[in-house]
């Protein structure tokens, strides 16, 4: 069975929010929309999203790391929010795993929103219905566009290849090869849920010199060493004179 | 949790109506066996009445929470997974059952029927308390409604309420049943106000699974919030924190510590067949529930909130 999600990577997010904006752009005017605003140009503006982008400092000053950290339904494979809706209008489609709202049945009790411990879930305010990531769903199938586009919004737009799109139930798949080689893991394990999505976590990232890489072993001419330094009044314009 | 008055009024009123329900087929149990003398026609008749204008009065209150209720009808459509679904279908059940009571002592339809009727009405009746509690109780990283205290509360707070509602009832047109009726009320507030205390008791120790190293997966004790992605608010800021001050909360809960069971019993006490000072128990009573239940809203700790402690 299939399962796609995201696999998106701590180590390489740099917050940039770019995939919160085209997920946006993309999902206000997509089958999922519209996604509104409340006086976006005013004192407290507010609206729905399906993608935030969170920032969090680990560790104490000056010890600390800054990590980016991109949230949105995590398309759990035992997700607590569907058995909860009397409506049937939250579900988990059986072919691909996606756990999607019709916004048709939906009644907005908010119910689902409190039985997902993510809180991803958002009710817009003027729509009254609940609202939720749907991994693209009107995308990632459509066969008019080319085939690299058909991807989520927010995986074509990421800048440094943060998030990953894939079936994670395929060995084979780049997702569960990212999931398996790098540590991948899922977001508050302890309540069952089973995200499909994973996170990878922060690497130490180190640059190794090596003694032989300051001074050249296999230096024919034996000639390394301080650079000839001009005598005062000699003109230097730049290390190429001077040589 | 924010406390959402539709639902604060949804559930005590509920609660009331279920009570009273209870009171009345209880008198009518007794007065059969000959435990008390029967009263007229007008104490059930009337109590049915009262019970079914709190519960309809709830339903209606409900209405106020759904985004779209013109689509209500659907909502009882997830019946074999969905608490909310089963509430749904068993709240006008038990409306009808109680209609179907008041009305067979209306039309004097004979002890037997009364009786059974009366009976399917009790069954509905618990039912019903069980799924409007489950509804909060089934969602375990809700900790604080995830015990079996949050159905037993919902059960013995509004049978409390309930009883204190018929002995004004009594008063009014069956004073010979008022003495059983406010003991009753008694007995079940105490067991309610103990229950309420456990619940709270237990609470006030619980600590938390989750926490923003398990949030995040960061396996590092001291994790900071620097920005949560938005300067304004959102669905998630407004819906699942009260954003009241402590001392209000605190005070808000002195509130249902009081008018929930202390001050109603003494009332009960010294009122005898006074039906302005059993009505006047009543409704310190009922705002002592409406404490009681904002109180079980705010003080529930949703998970969620750990990904939104600081705005930037
Ligand atoms: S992350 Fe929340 S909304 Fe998404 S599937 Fe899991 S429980 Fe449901
Ligand atoms: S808000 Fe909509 S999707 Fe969520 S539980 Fe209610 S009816 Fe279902």
């Amino acid at each position: 069975m299939t399962q796609l999600a995201l696999v998106i990577d701590l180590n390489v997010c740099v917050g940039c929010h770019a995939c919160v904006t085209s997920c946006k752009e993309w999902n206000t005017a997509g089958t999922a929309g519209p996604l509104t605003d409340q006086n976006p140009y005013e004192k407290d503006p507010t609206g729905t999203f399906f993608n935030r982008v969170q920032t969090f400092e680990v560790g104490v000053y000056p010890d600390t790391q800054t990590v980016h950290f991109p949230k949105s339904c995590l398309h759990c494979e035992d997700p607590p929010c569907v058995p909860v809706c009397p409506t049937g209008a939250s579900y988990k489609r059986a072919e691909d795993g996606i756990v999607l709202v019709d916004a048709d049945k939906c009644i907005g009790c908010k119910y689902c929103a409190w039985a997902c411990p993510y809180g991803v879930r958002e009710l817009d305010q003027q729509e009254k219905v609940m609202t939720k990531c749907t991994l693209c769903v009107d995308r990632i199938y459509d066969a008019s566009l080319p085939e690299r586009d058909r991807k989520p919004a927010c995986v074509l737009a990421c800048p440094t290849n943060a998030r990953l799109f894939g079936d994670i139930h395929d060995p084979a798949s780049a997702v569960s090869s990212a999931i398996r080689d790098n540590g991948g893991y899922a977001l508050m394990p302890e309540w069952g849920t089973h995200p499909a999505n994973h996170y990878l976590p922060r690497r130490k990232t180190e640059f190794r010199i090596h003694p032989d890489e300051l001074k050249r072993v296999d230096n024919p001419l034996k000639v390394d060493g301080k650079l000839p330094k001009p005598a005062p009044g000699e003109p230097a314009l730049d290390d190429v004179t001077t040589w | 949790m924010n406390p959402a008055w539709s639902v604060i009024f949804l559930t005590t009123l509920l609660g009331a109506g279920q009570g009273l329900f209870l009171a009345l087929y209880a008198i009518d149990v007794g007065a059969a066996n000959g435990l008390l003398a029967l009263p007229g026609p007008t104490f059930y008749v009337g109590g049915a009445t009262l019970a079914l204008a709190l519960l309809v009065t709830g339903l209606f209150s409900s209405f106020f929470h759904l985004g779209r209720p013109e689509r209500a009808w659907r909502s009882a459509a997830k019946w074999r997974t969905s608490w909310l679904a089963r509430e749904v279908i068993v709240l006008p059940a038990f409306m009808g059952a109680v209609f179907a009571y008041g009305a067979a002592h209306q039309l004097q339809a004979g002890d037997r029927i009364c009786l059974w009727v009366g009976a399917a009405g009790t069954v509905l009746c618990i039912a019903l308390f069980v799924c409007t509690a489950m509804i909060y109780a089934c969602l375990k990283f809700l900790q604080e409604w995830h015990t079996t205290l949050t159905p037993l509360n919902y059960f013995l707070l509004g049978s409390a309420s309930g009883f204190t509602l018929a002995s004004v009832l009594a008063a009014l047109v069956a004073p010979h049943a008022v003495n059983q009726l406010a003991i009753a009320a008694l007995v079940l507030g105490a067991l309610a106000y103990l229950g309420r205390l456990a619940a709270l008791r237990r609470n006030a120790r619980l600590r938390p699974m989750s926490s923003l190293a398990t949030a995040i997966g960061v396996k590092h004790p001291h994790i900071e919030q620097k920005a949560q992605g938005f300067m304004g608010g959102s669905f998630n800021t407004r819906e699942f924190f009260h954003g009241r001050t402590r001392e209000t909360v605190r005070a808000v809960r002195w509130a249902l510590l009081v008018l929930v069971f202390p001050v109603p019993a003494v009332m009960l006490g010294v009122s005898g067949e006074n039906a302005f000072l059993l009505g006047a128990a009543f409704a310190l009573q009922y705002v002592g529930l409406l404490a009681e239940r904002w109180y079980f809203f705010a003080e529930a700790n949703h998970p969620q909130n750990l990904y939104y402690q600081a705005i930037s």
